[in-house]
């Protein structure tokens, strides 16, 4: 229910924000056309199974504004390394893909992994093998303990921090 | 001076983008392209947007940016990964250069 | 051959980027702002090689690769056309785009997997 009531609010305040500077009948749709999605999406919510303490929650918002700031300066990295393999007239790559062992356990933590090792340096996510706990990742230069996959391990730290 | 950061970012993000589609040309196969093109071609558009933000200022427009900039990060990767899925899956061979490949072997195996 | 190939396509983008960039101000820009005009400019040239994957590309999952990129560069050209004009509408313009363009991209996907829509 409370996950809802959150839902709710996020929903109105991105059709605010869609509709700026808001008047009366925006702010009277936005309200109409969120209680309908939250409607339609009630059972999907309850299904999901994160914990809504509040107690940890300024913990888990410091650690998260932690895994922004490495995830932007992975992501910088990453974007000057594949220039500068696109530049090379040789083209220096190695390509494969190979399994890396996760112990992430929720969701929401397995998607932002997932996202994060797309736009980090030479490494893509192809799937994920939840029940097992492996994830496959197509790498541009395969190094079996290089620094992309150090850099795997990091966010893992880091996610399970937020998620756990 | 806004104008001036505003032009820094919109000429970084131009450069990723130019060289997020040299990538998706030069690359030999689908994976590789879509390595290259998912990151580069991201955060080019981001930088222009946030180029955008400095030249406008604080306001509507720059709000409905922010939007944007953070729609485009959630869904980015997430349409990268399909597509590399369902490239496997429709039995696109990887380029004969490629060291090693574990997902062809295993993937029967995920439902 | 492939030394040949490489210099010949490093030869045609350097003789287009410097017909962008030093092209007389008026004759094909006509905006306000100079640097804007030349940098949609080359977003096209950007564009255009994306165009080129889609049509060459041996597979489908190529092209489809191809065009979800181009959907992600069309909201760069919507955020840049915003500011020389003036008209704050284009970034709407963009939003809708990237969200229509992500879940066609994700149908897309599901059907060159082989699998029902429904799942």
């Amino acid at each position: 229910m409370i996950k809802n009531v959150i839902m709710f609010m996020i929903w109105y305040m991105v059709w605010i924000f869609l509709s700026w500077p808001p008047e009366p009948k925006d702010i009277i749709v936005g309200a109409v056309v969120s209680l309908f999605v939250i409607l339609m999406t009630a059972d999907m919510m309850d299904r999901c199974d994160s914990k809504a303490d509040i107690i940890r929650l300024p913990v888990r918002l410091a650690w998260f504004a932690c895994y922004a700031l490495v995830f932007i300066w992975e992501c910088l990295k990453a974007n000057v390394d594949v220039a500068y393999r696109v530049i090379r007239p040789d083209l220096p790559i190695r390509p494969g893909t190979i399994k890396v062992k996760v112990d992430l356990k929720s969701d929401a933590g397995l998607t932002f992994l997932a996202n994060s090792v797309t736009l980090t340096p030479g490494t893509t996510t192809v799937d994920l093998d939840a029940g097992k706990g492996f994830l496959y990742v197509h790498m541009l230069v395969l190094k079996r303990d290089g620094r992309s996959i150090k850099a795997i391990g990091r966010f893992q730290k880091i996610l399970k921090r937020i998620f756990e | 001076m806004n104008e001036t950061i505003g032009m820094v970012l919109v000429v970084t993000g131009l450069v990723f983008d130019f060289f997020g589609c040299l990538g998706l040309v030069r690359f030999p196969d689908v994976y590789n392209r879509l390595q290259a093109s998912a990151k580069c071609i991201t955060l080019g558009t981001c930088g222009i947007l946030l180029g955008l933000i400095c030249f406008k200022g604080f306001g509507a427009t720059s709000v409905k940016a922010f939007l944007c900039l953070v729609f485009i990060i959630l869904t980015a990767p997430v349409s990268a990964h399909a597509l590399a899925r369902a490239a496997y899956r429709s039995g696109v061979k990887p380029w004969s250069g490629t060291v090693e490949d574990e997902y062809s072997k295993d993937m029967d195996g995920i439902k | 051959m492939k030394r040949m190939r490489y210099f010949t396509g490093l030869a045609v983008i350097i003789i287009i980027a410097a017909v962008i960039l030093y092209c007389p101000a008026r004759s094909i820009i006509r905006w306000q702002s100079e640097f804007l005009g030349r940098a949609f400019l080359f977003l096209l040239l950007s564009a255009s090689m994306c165009l080129y994957r889609v049509l060459r590309g041996p597979t489908a999952p190529d092209r489809a690769v191809a065009i979800d990129m181009l959907g992600i560069l069309i909201v760069g050209f919507c955020a840049i056309l915003c500011i020389p004009t003036g008209r704050d509408w284009y970034i709407d313009i963009g939003i809708a785009w990237a969200l229509q363009s992500f879940i066609g991209i994700m149908a897309l996907a599901k059907y060159l997997e082989g699998k029902d829509f429904d799942e």
